[in-house]
């Protein structure tokens, strides 16, 4: 057993807890978009051939739950525990940065899957889905759950107070999720909108997560995989850096 | 401080004693200087240092997702210790804290949180133990518990550092004692010496009249002498106090502030 191990297993443990907040309510208000958008848009928009809009929907709704999720596990772990001061506990141990740095990230990628997961699991029963590239698809969910987890990282060390990281969730992450093309093509936006979802790193994500569903994508899935590694590599380099100069932590 | 001393930190409030402790633990970067614990630096050799150091902190945290035994195993784990249950119920036993196993920490009365925070510092046996004021709070029956706990782990050979503002207890437990006042070491000698170095008593007389007189003595052979003088002058004793010097006197004179 190492320090990582366990710190990993108490973030895992942490969410679990309390798992009808942190797993079955955002599974339950994925499905709500997923039942008000369908009803709305079905029959109206068809985004890739032979693709009926709820099942284009759908992946786009599983990464957007798992980049929020995940960026809230690692983030309002971290905030609590600075406000709470049990962050002590972690912080007298002899953990280093990377180790700390990881456990953060993989249980908050662990509760990115098991939303998805529990998403996938009810929407299987009502809506059409095949998966043409699971690799693919792993990869995407995988990377994206680590960026989002490794963002919360950045948010929760630099926050102090709980309405300084809602104000990155409202302000950064809500945006930029609800802009990555979850609900639509982004070739159906005007020519300047397409140009602004191009700088969001969460396009590619939602973008090479629906190719794993459907061989089909706005963008090609290599080059947006090489987007997101890349974006994955710039935020945990500033993690890592903020955990380990100790900035608002070992203050 | 020395290896298996009961050293104190004493000072008034914002006199330095917890920075002082955060360096030491590592949860504070010091600007300037260095800190190490049994000869590990606490930077350079920060997973060592850590190791050998169990911090009881003075704010009563705790983590309300987990019971008092998942509080323990985890703080086991963070240290990599896995396999660690027969300490654990051996501290939680020493520190009345069985019966509460298995309750969340949420549900403990403060005395019971600042318990399981001792038991937290204790899971990996470090050698040595700072207590950043321990009995703040805390009601009489947990302090004369704890005190006895900490002594026993002091003769097994733990070197302990104890913070407080109660000047009562830095005499009665620690063997040396150093005292800060805005950051700097104002003194810093066994207590004995301390004491010591405060040479002298104060005769305390009630007369029957109610008047309040306070004479100094420089021993207890000046004692007679000081009440034949009382009773060649006529005075009528009601009540005689005999104090001896603590360190309360050398605390006061030393930080400069009335009592």
């Amino acid at each position: 057993m190492t320090g990582f191990w366990t710190l990993f297993c108490k973030e895992v443990l942490r969410f679990w807890k309390v798992s009808v907040q942190t797993v079955a309510a955002p599974v339950l208000t994925s499905l709500l978009y997923l039942v008000i958008f369908a009803q709305a848009l079905e029959g109206r928009v068809e985004v890739y051939e032979g693709v009926r809009y709820t099942s284009f929907l759908v992946p786009g709704l599983v990464m957007m739950s798992v980049l929020q999720n995940a960026f809230a596990n690692s983030s309002s772990s971290l905030v609590q525990s600075k406000i709470t001061g049990n962050i002590v506990f972690v912080l007298l141990a002899p953990i280093s940065y990377l180790e700390l740095f990881w456990a953060y990230v993989l249980a908050a990628v662990v509760r990115g899957l098991v939303v998805a997961a529990g998403m996938l699991a009810v929407a299987v029963w009502f809506v059409e889905l095949r998966v043409a590239a699971p690799l693919w698809l792993a990869a995407f969910c995988l990377l994206g759950a680590a960026l989002a987890g490794a963002l919360g990282l950045v948010a929760g060390v630099c926050s102090e107070k709980i309405d300084q990281l809602a104000a990155f969730q409202n302000f950064v992450i809500m945006p930029l999720t609800f802009l990555s093309g979850v609900f639509y093509s982004i070739h159906s936006l005007p020519g300047v909108w397409q140009a602004v979802s191009h700088a969001n790193p969460f396009f590619y994500m939602v973008d090479g997560f629906r190719y794993g569903f459907f061989g089909a994508s706005d963008f090609p899935p290599a080059a947006s995989l090489a987007v997101v590694a890349g974006s994955l590599l710039v935020i945990s380099f500033v993690s890592l850096w903020l955990l380990k100069s100790g900035y608002r932590l070992r203050h | 401080m020395e290896q298996g001393e009961f050293f104190g930190l004493l000072g008034p409030n914002g006199a330095g004693k917890t920075s002082l402790i955060n360096v030491i633990a590592g949860l504070v970067r010091a600007d300037a200087g260095a800190a190490s614990v049994l000869g590990a630096d606490v930077v350079a050799d920060y997973r060592r240092a850590r190791r050998l150091l169990g911090v009881v902190p003075q704010e009563l945290v705790f983590d309300p997702f987990f019971t008092v035994h998942e509080t323990l195993r985890l703080q086991s784990g963070y240290f990599g210790i896995a396999g660690n249950d027969a300490w654990i119920d051996e501290v939680m036993h020493h520190l009345d804290l069985t019966g509460k196993a298995d309750a969340n920490m949420r549900s403990l009365s403060g005395g019971m949180k600042r318990r399981v925070l001792v038991a937290q510092a204790l899971v990996h046996k470090p050698p040595v133990i700072v207590l950043d004021e321990p009995t703040a709070g805390v009601d009489v029956e947990l302090r004369q518990g704890l005190w006895q706990f900490v002594r026993r782990l002091n003769r097994d050979g733990h070197t302990i550092v104890l913070t407080t503002h109660y000047l009562e207890e830095a005499e009665q437990h620690c063997s040396r004692i150093a005292m800060l006042k805005a950051g700097r070491v104002v003194a810093l000698d066994t207590t004995r010496n301390l004491l010591a170095a405060l040479s002298g008593l104060e005769l305390v007389v009630r007369q029957t009249d109610g008047e309040l007189s306070r004479i100094k003595l420089k021993d207890y052979g000046e004692l007679e002498a000081a009440l034949s003088r009382l009773r060649q002058a006529g005075v009528q004793i009601h009540e005689i106090e005999l104090h001896p010097p603590d360190l309360e006197d050398v605390f006061l004179r030393l930080t400069g502030k009335p009592s």
